[in-house]
C-alpha cells in the first residue's frame, strides 16, 4: 500500500514496454498513455494518508512525501494531456518516449520519499538519465542536430553535477558515518561553520540546483529548452523541479544550528539567480528560452523561502513552487497548442492570438501576469509571503534586490502579452484545441486565480505538510 | 479599533459597491451578443452609483472616523484582513468613481465596435479596482487592488488604442508598476515594524525613526508621484491619454491620477509625518515646475488630447501644492481640486472624443471652426473649457482660489510663482476654444458635421451640472471632508510639534 504509487508508475512503464515490442499504434499509445497517468494519479491519491518507512529506513513515507507525489503526477498527467500528439517525436518511437517518461517520474517519486544518501543518489540518477534520452528523440529540423547538442548539454551537466554531489556526500559519510539524511543532519550541525562541513553542503545542494536550474548550475536550461520538443520542455519545466524543491526543503529543514554561512552562501545564489535570469530573459526572441531564463529567476525566489530556516519560510516556498509549475504548465499548454507541427515558437508568432483562440490567449495572459507576480493571481502572493518572510528575518537588502527583480521582469513578460493582445495576426488559421486541452487550460486558470484570492487554505496545508516531516 | 465606525443601517454597502460591477463583469464572460454586453455594463454601473448615494445621505460629517466599515479576516498566517471603510477624504472620490463610470460607459457606446463583451468587462474590473483602492484599510488589499487595476487598464490602452497604443501602454504599465515596486517593501517593512499588522489606521502616528521615515516617504513617494503624475515623472501621460480610447482616457484623468495624490494624503502625511516636514520644500517646488512645465506644454501641443494631457499635469500640480502647503485651505482646495479636474478633464476628454467619433483626428487643425456646424456641442466645451482654468462662477475656481490661499499663507514667494500657471492655463484653453469654435480662414470643411445626439447630451449633462454646483455652492462637498482634513491636520502638526521638541531637547 504504502508503495503503490512507484509500483502503479513501474506497472504502468511495464505496460508501455511491453507496447513498445508490438507494431506501434500512435492514437493506441496516446490514449494507453493518458489512461496509465490517470491511474498513477488515482493511486497517488489512495495511498495520500499513507505513513511508514521501508527499505531498512532509507524510505519514508509521510504525508510531505505524499503530497509531493500526488504534486508530480498531477503535473504529469498535465503534460500528457498538453502533449498528447507528441507532434515533433517520431510515431514508431512514440512508446519508449512515454517508457523513459514514466521511468523518469518514478525517480522523481522515489526522491522525494528518500532519506538516505544513496537511495537519494539512485532515485536522482533513475529519474535523470530517462530524461536525457527523452531530450534528444525531437525530429531533426534541417541539419542543426539541436536535439543532439541539448541532449549532450543535459547530460554533461547532469553528470557534473552528480558527480559533485556525490563528491560531497562523500564527505558528509567522512565527517558522520553515517549515510542516513537524519543522522548526518544532526553531527553536521555541531560542526556547522566548519570548513569542510560546508564544502560537503555545498555539494550535495549542487546536484538539486542543478535539477532546479539555480545559478551557477543553470548552464544547460537555455539550449535545452530551446532543443527539446515542446513537450519535453513543458516536461523538464514542471515536474523535476517540485522533486528538487521537495528534498531541498527536507535536507535544509534537518538542519538546526546557526549557519550563516551557508545562508549566506545560499543568498548570494538567490540574487544571482534572479539578476542572471530575469537579465538574460529580457533580450530572448524564443518564447522557451525565455521562460527557460525565466525559470532560473523563478528558482532564485524559491531559494528566498528556503535560505529563512523558519517553518513558514519552507512553506512559501513550497506554495511558491506550486504556483510556479502551475503557471509555467499553463504557459506550456499554449506553446503545444500553437505550435502546429512541433516546431518551437517564437515570441513573435503569437501576434494576434486572441483572435485565433481567447482561450488561449486568456491563458497565456494570465499565467504570464502571473509569473510577473501582478496581483491577484498566485505569483504575486507567492511572492509577496516570500519578501515578506525574508524580512522577517531582517534581510532588507535581500528583499529590496528581489523587487527590483520583479520590476526587471514585467518588462519581458508584458512584451509577451504585447503580441498576443496587440499584434496582428500573421496567420489567420484559427487554433483548434481540443476539449481536453480547453478543460484543461480552464482548470490551471482556475487554481492561479484561487490560490492567488484565497491562499489562506493553501498556506495552512503546507505548513502543516511541512511539519509532518520535521 | 477606535478609529472604525461601522453604520449599522447600511452593513454591507460598500461591498456591495465593489462586488457588484465584478459579478457584473464575470456574467459577461458567457455573453456573445454585443448589445446586450452594453446594455448589460450601462445597467451595473448606473445601479452601482444609484446604490452609492446612501454613502452621502448616511455619513457622519461629524466624526473623523472611518465609516461604514466592514470587517473579515482574508489570510490568517500574514494577519491580512479584509477591511473597508471610508472618511471624508475618500467618500469624495468613491462617489466620484461610480457616478463616472456609467457615463463612460455611455461615451463608448458607439466609439467601441469590436470586441465589445471583452471592453466592457475591462470598464467593470476598472471600476472595482478604483474603488476598492479608495475604500481599503488593509495595506495588502490596497496594494493588490492598486496593482491589479493595472491589467484591465492595460488592455484598454493596449486593444482599443490609438496608433501607437503598444508603445504607450508598456510605458504605462512599467512605470506605475517600477514605481509601487520600493512601496512593496516598504508596507512589508511596516507590517513587521507594527507588530505584523497591514492595518491602514494603525500604522498611522507612529513616531518611526526619521531615517526609516525618510526611506518610506522615498517609497511612497515614488509611487505615487508617477501615479500624479509630478513632473519629472510625468511622462507616461501623454502617451497613455494621447492613445487610450475615450473611456480609458477619463478613467485615467478623473479617477487613476487621483490615486497618487489620495496616497499622499492617506499613507504619506499620518505614516511619515516628519519625513514630510522635512521633505516638503523639495515636494512644493517640483509641484510649481509640474504647473508651469505643464502649461507651456499644453500651450504648444496641436493634438487636442495631448493639450489636455499636459494641462493635467499643471493642474496636478495645484493639487499636490495644495496637499504639501499643510494648511487647511491649502488640503481641502486640494481634495476639491481632485474632484474638479476629474469632472472637467474628464469631461474635455470627452469632448475630444465626440469630435474624434466624426472627423478621425485629434488634431486641433482639422477641428477647426465646428462651432458653425455644432453648437450644442461648442456650448458644451466653452464651459468646460471655462472651468478648465478656474473661470469664476465655476468649479475649479473654488478649488483653485483655496490653494492658493493655502499657499498664500505658508509663503508668498511660493504663490506669486503659482499664478502664472493659472494665466497660461487660460492661454492654452482659449487657444483650444478659438480654435475649435471659429478658426480661421483656412477652415476645412465642416459642413458634414453632425450636432451632438441625445445620447452625448446627456452624457455631458451630469458634468455640466456638476461644473456649476461646485462652482457656485461648494459648502457640501467641503462640509463632507471638513472635519477629516481638520483631524488630519491636528494629528500632523501633534506629531510634527514633538519631533520638533524631540530634535530641541537633543540639541540642548
Amino acid at each position: 500500500m504504502q508503495f503503490l504509487p512507484e509500483l502503479t508508475l513501474l506497472g504502468a512503464a511495464l505496460v508501455i514496454f511491453l507496447v513498445s515490442l508490438g507494431k506501434s499504434d500512435a492514437d493506441k499509445m496516446k490514449t494507453i498513455a493518458l489512461g496509465l497517468g490517470v491511474a498513477v494519479f488515482a493511486a497517488t491519491l489512495f495511498s495520500f494518508s499513507q505513513k511508514g518507512s521501508l527499505f531498512y529506513d532509507a524510505y519514508k513515507i509521510d504525508l510531505y512525501s505524499q503530497v509531493f507525489k500526488t504534486l508530480i503526477a498531477g503535473a504529469m498527467l498535465v503534460v500528457l494531456i498538453l502533449g498528447r500528439k507528441l507532434k515533433d517525436i517520431k510515431n514508431s518511437v512514440h512508446p519508449e518516449y512515454y517508457l523513459f517518461l514514466f521511468i523518469s517520474v518514478l525517480g522523481l517519486m522515489m526522491l522525494v520519499s528518500s532519506v538516505e544518501l544513496l537511495a537519494i543518489f539512485v532515485a536522482m540518477e533513475l529519474s535523470s538519465f530517462a530524461v536525457y534520452i527523452m531530450v534528444p528523440m525531437r525530429n531533426d529540423s534541417g541539419n542543426y542536430h539541436s536535439q543532439m547538442e541539448a541532449g549532450i548539454k543535459y547530460l554533461l551537466f547532469g553528470v557534473t553535477a552528480t558527480g559533485f554531489m556525490l563528491f560531497g556526500m562523500s564527505y558528509m559519510f567522512g565527517l558522520t558515518g553515517s549515510t542516513q539524511l537524519a543522522v548526518v543532519m544532526e553531527k553536521l550541525s555541531h560542526i556547522y561553520n566548519q570548513p569542510a562541513a560546508i564544502v560537503a553542503i555545498m555539494m550535495v545542494l549542487a546536484g538539486f540546483f542543478y535539477k532546479l536550474a539555480l545559478f551557477p548550475f543553470h548552464f544547460w536550461v537555455p539550449d535545452v529548452y530551446e532543443g527539446a520538443s515542446n513537450e519535453t520542455t513543458a516536461f523538464i519545466a514542471s515536474v523535476p523541479k517540485l522533486a528538487a524543491v521537495a528534498l531541498l526543503i527536507r535536507l535544509v529543514s534537518m538542519v538546526n544550528g546557526e549557519g550563516q554561512i551557508i545562508v549566506n552562501i545560499l543568498m548570494v545564489c538567490a540574487v544571482l539567480s534572479m539578476f542572471y535570469g530575469n537579465l538574460s530573459a529580457l533580450v530572448q526572441t524564443d518564447i522557451k528560452r525565455m521562460l527557460g531564463f525565466s525559470g532560473i529567476a523563478h528558482a532564485g525566489f524559491v531559494l528566498l523561502g528556503i535560505l529563512t530556516f523558519q517553518i513558514s519560510g519552507y512553506a512559501n516556498a513550497l506554495y511558491y513552487i506550486i504556483g510556479y509549475v502551475v503557471m509555467n504548465l499553463a504557459c506550456f499548454l499554449v506553446i503545444c497548442s500553437v505550435s502546429s507541427n512541433g516546431e518551437n515558437v517564437q515570441i513573435k508568432d503569437l501576434s494576434g492570438l486572441h483572435k485565433r483562440s481567447p482561450l488561449l490567449a486568456l491563458t497565456l495572459t494570465v499565467a504570464l501576469f502571473a509569473l510577473a507576480g501582478i496581483p491577484p493571481f498566485v505569483g504575486f502572493m507567492g511572492k509577496f509571503m516570500l519578501l515578506a518572510g525574508a524580512l522577517k528575518q531582517g534581510y532588507l537588502l535581500l528583499v529590496i534586490l528581489a523587487a527590483i527583480n520583479t520590476a526587471i521582469a514585467i518588462f519581458y513578460y508584458l512584451s509577451v502579452v504585447r503580441v498576443t493582445f496587440c499584434g496582428d495576426p500573421d496567420n489567420n488559421d484559427n487554433i483548434v484545441s481540443g476539449l481536453f486541452t480547453n478543460m484543461t487550460s480552464i482548470v490551471l486558470l482556475l487554481i492561479i486565480v484561487i490560490m492567488g484570492v484565497a491562499p489562506q487554505q493553501f498556506v495552512d496545508f503546507a505548513t502543516s505538510t511541512v511539519q509532518s516531516m520535521m | 479599533m477606535d478609529q472604525l465606525l461601522i453604520n449599522p443601517n447600511y452593513p454591507h454597502i460598500l461591498s456591495t459597491l465593489i462586488f457588484l460591477p465584478l459579478a457584473g463583469a464575470l456574467l459577461l464572460f458567457f455573453v456573445q451578443n454585443e448589445y446586450f454586453a452594453r446594455y448589460w455594463a450601462l445597467g451595473i454601473a448606473t445601479l452601482t452609483a444609484i446604490l452609492s448615494i446612501p454613502l452621502v445621505s448616511a455619513f457622519d460629517q461629524t466624526s473623523a472616523k472611518f465609516q461604514f466599515v466592514e470587517q473579515c479576516s482574508w489570510i490568517n498566517s500574514l494577519n491580512i484582513q479584509y477591511v473597508i471603510g471610508v472618511d471624508g477624504i475618500s467618500i469624495l472620490l468613491v462617489m466620484l468613481t461610480t457616478l463616472i463610470m456609467p457615463l463612460c460607459i455611455l461615451a463608448s457606446w458607439s466609439y467601441i465596435k469590436t470586441r465589445v463583451q471583452a471592453f466592457m468587462i475591462c470598464l467593470l474590473i476598472m471600476e472595482t479596482a478604483m474603488l476598492g483602492v479608495f475604500m481599503a484599510l488593509d495595506f495588502v488589499l490596497f496594494y493588490i487592488l492598486w496593482e491589479a487595476m493595472l491589467i484591465p487598464m492595460y488592455l484598454l490602452i493596449g486593444i482599443w488604442g490609438g496608433p501607437r497604443k503598444i508603445y504607450a501602454s508598456i510605458k504605462f504599465f512599467l512605470y506605475t508598476l517600477a514605481g509601487s515596486i520600493m512601496l512593496l517593501v516598504g508596507i512589508i517593512w511596516l507590517y513587521k515594524t507594527n507588530n505584523y499588522s497591514f492595518f491602514i489606521p494603525d500604522m498611522m502616528w507612529q513616531n518611526y525613526s526619521l531615517s526609516a521615515q525618510i526611506y518610506l516617504f522615498l517609497a511612497f513617494f515614488l509611487a505615487f508621484a508617477i501615479k500624479v503624475p509630478m513632473f519629472p515623472f510625468h511622462t507616461w501621460l501623454p502617451a497613455a491619454h494621447v492613445e487610450a480610447p475615450t473611456a480609458g482616457s477619463v478613467i485615467l484623468a478623473s479617477v487613476l491620477l487621483k490615486m497618487g495624490t489620495y496616497g499622499f494624503l492617506r499613507f504619506a502625511l499620518p505614516i511619515t509625518p516628519q519625513a514630510t516636514t522635512l521633505l516638503m520644500p523639495y515636494v512644493l517646488w517640483l509641484s510649481i515646475a509640474g504647473i508651469i512645465y505643464g502649461g507651456f506644454t499644453a500651450l504648444a501641443q496641436q493634438d487636442m488630447k495631448k493639450l489636455i494631457a499636459y494641462s493635467s499635469v499643471g493642474h496636478m500640480g495645484f493639487v499636490t501644492l495644495g496637499i504639501f502647503v499643510l494648511n487647511l485651505e491649502g488640503m481641502e482646495g486640494s481634495i476639491l481640486q481632485m474632484i474638479n479636474h476629474g469632472i472637467t478633464t474628464g469631461a474635455l476628454f470627452l469632448c475630444v472624443g465626440m469630435i474624434y467619433e466624426r472627423t478621425h483626428s485629434r488634431e486641433l487643425r482639422s477641428a477647426t471652426g465646428v462651432g458653425k456646424y455644432m453648437p450644442i456641442y461648442v456650448t458644451f466645451l466653452a464651459f468646460f473649457s471655462l472651468s478648465s482654468f478656474g473661470f469664476p462662477g465655476t468649479n475649479s475656481f473654488v478649488g483653485e482660489f483655496m490653494i492658493l490661499a493655502g499657499t498664500f499663507k505658508h509663503s508668498i514667494p511660493l504663490a506669486l510663482a503659482a499664478i502664472p500657471g493659472a494665466v497660461l492655463a487660460a492661454a492654452y484653453m482659449l487657444r483650444m476654444l478659438q480654435k475649435i469654435v471659429w478658426g480661421g480662414t483656412d477652415n476645412p470643411d465642416q459642413s458634414w458635421l453632425k450636432d451632438l445626439n441625445l445620447r452625448e447630451i446627456i452624457t455631458l449633462c451630469p458634468f455640466l451640472f456638476f461644473v456649476f454646483w461646485i462652482g457656485l455652492g461648494p459648502q457640501p462637498f467641503i462640509d463632507l471632508m471638513h472635519i477629516s482634513v481638520i483631524n488630519l491636520l491636528e494629528q500632523f502638526h501633534a506629531h510634527q510639534g514633538q519631533a520638533v521638541a524631540a530634535a530641541e531637547l537633543i540639541l540642548h
